[in-house]
């Protein structure tokens, strides 16, 4: 499955799609990458003063990219005769070590510990440019096809 | 391994993802892992994986849809042990 391919079946959209590229897919992990744009609507509030990618955002985008575009990629045989993939968050641990300004490319980097019984998990680490670990943790979700 | 042996390894297994206390403290055959413990239904999975691990078995899709409680737990269990 290409990475176009597992595009297609995100069920995102902007403002609240999170993933540019993913580079490479495999079905042990997977990395992808998002530039956040200058003018992201969450850049108006959070904070009032300067502009700070909020930690939801930051673990949205490495559920969208570490979870989810695996997730997809893991159901490919299951996608194949029109099924849509269908999914929900069921835990995530965070730990936040950088701030991620408006602008920055960042890298999520996801390793899946276990596909069992429609359940993914996955430990999952975003860099910024600079190579540095901003954020990491586990996260999990229950994936499956509609019909 | 008989019931009696078999309820503290499973208990030692689930106590990270009970929710309710005093019903893990007064736990029976008949105790339900969602309605009685308030385990997470997605933590049910991991429940499960915790098992395959501790007794060496693998647990396929039927067993794990029928694991909802201790009764049907250890039934389980003692069959794939059996299997081995």
């Amino acid at each position: 499955m290409t990475q176009k391919e597992i595009r297609q079946y995100l069920p995102y959209s902007p403002p609240f799609l999170f993933v540019d590229e993913l580079t490479v897919i495999g079905p042990n992990g997977i990395t992808g990458n998002y530039t956040y744009r200058k003018d992201e609507y969450f850049y108006k509030g959070h904070f009032k003063k300067q502009a700070v990618t909020p930690g939801v955002i930051l673990t949205e985008t490495m559920a969208q990219i570490g979870l989810v575009c695996l997730g997809i990629y893991l159901l490919k045989d299951e996608l194949q005769n029109g099924s849509l993939p269908a999914l929900a968050l069921s835990s995530a641990e965070v730990e936040f070590l950088l701030p991620v300004f408006p602008g920055e490319k960042v890298t999520v980097v996801s390793r899946k510990k276990y596909f069992r019984f429609n359940k993914l998990k996955c430990e999952v680490e975003m860099q910024n440019g600079q190579g540095k670990i901003v954020c990491r943790g586990v996260i999990a979700g229950l994936i499956t096809k509609t019909r | 391994m008989t019931t009696e042996e078999l309820i503290p390894r499973l208990k030692e297994i689930i106590k990270p993802y009970v929710r309710n206390q005093e019903a893990f403290n007064n736990l029976t055959e008949q105790t339900d892992f969602l309605n009685d413990l308030k385990i997470n239904s997605a933590n049910l999975v991991d429940v499960v994986l915790d098992i395959e691990t501790a007794f060496d078995i693998i647990i396929d899709n039927e067993s794990m849809e029928k694991m909802l409680n201790v009764k049907a737990a250890l039934d389980i269990i003692t069959q794939k042990l059996g299997e081995k």
